[in-house]
């Protein structure tokens, strides 16, 4: 992966960046030695790395406004850390960089059950924004799978989604406001604890910006009330296809279930091997969840099991007790540690109409043959969000760049059927380059156009989103201007 | 005057390629916005049809000219509908004509039941547009999850036409429930009710309306929760609900008309109906709702979204927000003689209307599109 060249006057002045940035900043919140800065020289993409000019840590608004001060002065490009999850090489640094890492601001600022929301700091972890109001039996409802690690600045800035979106939506469904730091160290707020936005809608722009607009520092979330229980069902089925229409046919009965979430054969084969959870043998697996009181999960299980029936699963297999429902979780929420045992893997996250569905699973077998790699689905099927893992191995010389064009053709054809690149990833470096096969030239133009409002010398997350070759007069525009 | 009315997305781009000075754009032109000075019209009507629908998949794509009533049938012989329940203006505004769905999303315009499943640009999946020098663009898609890009879509959602024309959208749809109930409180006075709301908001009985009218249709105070779903849940849920508020006057409402006028009574403000004064919007955090309706000493309120929206009938040129004095949220001007000392939108903080001011430029370099009906 093309990366660009880092800027020899940025690396020159190295010293004198990082005394100004140590004069503003605590002790400890600037890492500039090559041994400790190796340390964010990768994100959950770790097949690219480069360690950073330096590293800061810091703790307030105020001193992420200090930093991107100097840091805009001194023409020295960006680059915003959450943990550090991000799959698609969001927050992989460039050697000239700066990486700003948000971990250290992780405090609760406001809870307010009346209103039903929280604020935070953005570096607090995902599943303890929930673990904030859990004990008022609240939650914050976008549950990424890396939910324990990942920050709320990285799922704002890769709008992340998660197993239960398909009733509770994604991350910009689920957040009313934010503070954000400019470039230049300017800090705005939008939104906040009221709905919508009295002009321009700039909070639903800054979602999913993939931290090239701001560095967002505070966030305000939507809480919700915890349903009073719900119960998983499990359905197999003998063929993808079958599987596939199972899960129109629900949608299309009214029933909305919290969760659809789809396993393939070569996945369940590695998860049974890796978890012991217990499935059935069979093609295609669905676990599908549903919430509420016990009576109204009855009934709403009835309905779906007997939809379910008319496919003729291989079995159907209700939880019974909480020990069942981990159980039939269990193997799916093992799915990528027990590929990860037997091989390394890339995982994808194109989106499709779910009537789509078997053509693109046919589609992903056939260039599985053919490029001689392994492949296993598994995803969340009720909105289309595809997870191929394709597996390889990182020691063969090749086997990577094989790895990624095969994963370039699969997302070609989610593209070709009428779906997109990412669904929940984000763009970062790792589909940066295949833009073009879903935007046109002046599609990707308005876009860029966007940046140059927010950050006109591109010094944010400048090789991110855009194919280098698209945005290489803007980031030359950077060069010249420092 | 010149009206223009483009036939295809092509001859829109051509139009506006073409023109040689300011446009006001209408969709249906139900909810006029703040005063656009302009010699052309160019109407989206001729814009009209369904693209594509896919109930299996709870997709629509529709051309932006097409009538909201024309989805809305189409929808429901599937069974299916626009879940942030968009108001018809006409009432309330003195207008008429149809809506059509690229004016619903060019304001973002969402009603009760936005307090639980989101606003027109929560369900908004795609969108294509013809921005201020003619360019066809594209953002989004079909598909329920889409982090590909910036998101334009919402940008554009609630830009009321100064970014760019919409040619075509496409919405995520929801299933109709089987059943709906309402518990209706009778007697509350604001901050008892805004309470109660928060209350049946922050239960787990999924709540997906929460107003409250302080002269209901009978004059008398009335708060309404809405509940929707199988028929048994439903029915569990608002025993549930009654329960929490067993201290005060508590009935449920289950029959299918009157459920479906009462919230269109709601939805469209017709406390309002026919009543001469300014009529004003406002967004806030719903416990800031009895204290700012207050400040605001109307002729007429009517509380919505469980106290974080307000309805407010004012004497002609009153500055409510002169009235509100600081507070978290905006208010709009909704209806009312173009004035230009009160204008229609909430002023932004200077930070926020450099960037917004800025992001027409680019998209508008000329200021083509609408020019001043945000302002």
């Amino acid at each position: 992966m093309e990366m660009p060249i880092p800027n020899a006057s940025v690396l020159a002045r190295k010293d004198r960046i990082v005394a100004k940035l140590s004069a503003v900043l605590p002790a400890n919140a600037v890492i500039s030695d090559e041994a400790e800065t190796r340390a964010y020289e990768c994100d959950a993409l770790t097949a690219y790395r480069c360690p950073p000019l330096a590293a800061v840590l810091p703790t307030t608004t105020e001193q992420v406004s200090a930093i991107l001060k100097i840091c805009h002065a001194e023409g020295v490009p960006v680059v915003p850390r959450g943990s550090g999850t991000s799959l698609a090489g969001g927050a992989l640094p460039t050697a000239d960089c700066v990486i700003l890492g948000v971990a250290r601001m992780n405090g609760v600022l406001e809870t307010d059950y009346n209103n039903r929301f929280i604020r935070v700091q953005t570096g607090r972890t995902n599943l303890s924004v929930s673990g904030a109001v859990e004990e008022n039996d609240f939650f914050y409802a976008p549950d990424p799978s890396s939910q324990l690690a990942c920050a709320i600045a990285g799922n704002i800035a890769m709008n992340s989604g998660g197993a239960h979106c398909l009733k509770y939506g994604v991350t910009t469904n689920n957040l009313l406001g934010v503070t954000m730091v400019q470039m230049d160290g300017t800090v705005i707020e939008i939104g906040g604890a009221h709905l919508d936005s009295g002009g321009l809608d700039l909070l639903g722009l800054i979602c999913g910006s993939e931290g090239q607009l701001g560095v967002v520092t505070e966030a305000t979330l939507r809480i919700l009330r915890k349903p009073e229980g719900a119960r998983p069902v499990l359905m197999a089925f003998d063929s993808n296809e079958v599987a596939g229409a199972c899960v129109s046919d629900m949608i299309k009965a009214g029933v909305l279930p919290v969760a659809i979430e789809f396993m393939d054969r070569p996945i369940l084969e590695l998860a049974e091997n890796f978890a012991k959870a217990g499935y059935p043998d069979c093609e295609a697996l669905l676990i599908v969840e549903v919430e509420g009181s016990d009576a109204e999960i009855d009934e709403q299980l009835t309905l779906i099991l007997e939809i379910a029936r008319r496919h003729n699963p291989v079995e159907l297999r209700e939880a019974k007790d909480a020990e069942d429902a981990t159980r039939i979780w269990l193997g799916r929420k093992s799915a990528f540690g027990a590929v990860g045992q037997v091989a390394d893997y890339m995982c994808l996250d194109g989106t499709i109409p779910v009537s789509e569905l078997p053509r693109v699973l046919t589609g992903i077998s056939e260039l599985s043959k053919k490029y001689g790699l392994r492949v296993g689905n598994v995803f969340h099927a009720g909105d289309g969000n595809m997870h191929p893992l394709i597996m390889f191995d990182a020691n063969k010389a090749g086997d990577l760049e094989l790895c990624e064009q095969m994963g370039a053709e699969i997302l070609r054809l989610c593209v070709e059927v009428g779906g997109c690149l990412t669904g929940e990833h984000g763009v970062g470096i790792e589909k940066r380059d295949l833009m073009v096969d879903q935007f046109t030239t002046q599609d990707l133009e308005v876009q860029m156009a966007v940046k140059d409002v927010f950050d006109p010398t591109w010094l944010l997350n400048p090789a991110k989103v855009f194919p280098l070759q698209s945005s290489q007069s803007r980031r030359a525009g950077q060069l010249a201007a420092e | 005057m010149t009206i223009l009315t483009p036939k295809t997305e092509a001859e829109l781009a051509e139009v506006i390629a073409g023109t040689q000075g300011p446009i006001c754009v209408r969709g249906g032109g139900t909810r006029p916005g703040g005063h656009v000075e302009a010699e052309t019209v160019l109407q989206t009507a001729a814009l009209s049809g369904i693209t594509l629908y896919e109930p299996g998949a709870l997709t629509l794509v529709v051309q932006a000219g097409t009538p909201l009533q024309d989805i809305e049938k189409q929808l429901t012989d599937e069974k299916q509908r626009l879940a942030f329940e968009p108001i018809d203006y006409r009432g309330l505004m003195g207008t008429s004509g149809q809506s059509t769905i690229g004016g619903v999303m060019a304001t973002n315009t969402s009603g009760p039941r936005r307090i639980q499943a989101g606003a027109a640009r929560d369900f908004a999946l795609g969108v294509r547009f013809v921005d201020g020098t003619g360019t066809v663009l594209k953002n989004g898609g079909r598909v329920m999850k889409n982090v590909t890009g910036y998101d334009l879509v919402k940008l554009l959602c609630g830009s009321w036409g100064t970014l760019g024309v919409l040619s075509e959208v496409s919405l995520k749809v929801q299933p109709i429930p089987d059943t709906s109930a309402c518990i209706l409180i009778n007697g509350l006075t604001n901050q008892q009710a805004v309470d109660a709301m928060s209350k049946a908001l922050g239960s787990p009985f999924e709540v997906t309306g929460a107003a409250h009218a302080p002269e209901g249709v009978d004059g008398h105070p009335v708060t309404m929760l809405r509940i929707e779903g199988f028929e048994k849940s439903v029915s569990y849920r608002a025993a549930q609900l009654k329960d929490l508020f067993g201290a005060y006057d508590v009935s449920i409402e289950t029959t299918p008309e009157k459920l479906s006028a009462g919230w269109k009574w709601v939805r469209d403000v017709e406390l309002m109906h026919g009543l001469s004064g300014d009529v004003w919007r406002i967004s806030c955090k719903p416990s800031d709702g009895p204290e700012l309706a207050a400040r605001l000493k109307a002729d007429k309120t009517l509380f919505d979204w469980g106290g974080g929206l307000i309805w407010a009938l004012l004497p002609e040129r009153t500055d409510a927000r002169a009235r509100l004095g600081e507070f978290a949220g905006h208010a709009t001007r909704v209806r009312g003689a173009p004035l230009t000392n009160i204008p229609m939108f909430h002023p932004e903080p200077a930070a926020l209307a450099t960037l917004s001011k800025s992001l027409r430029l680019k998209f508008d370099p000329h200021g083509y599109l609408n020019p001043g009906i945000m302002d």
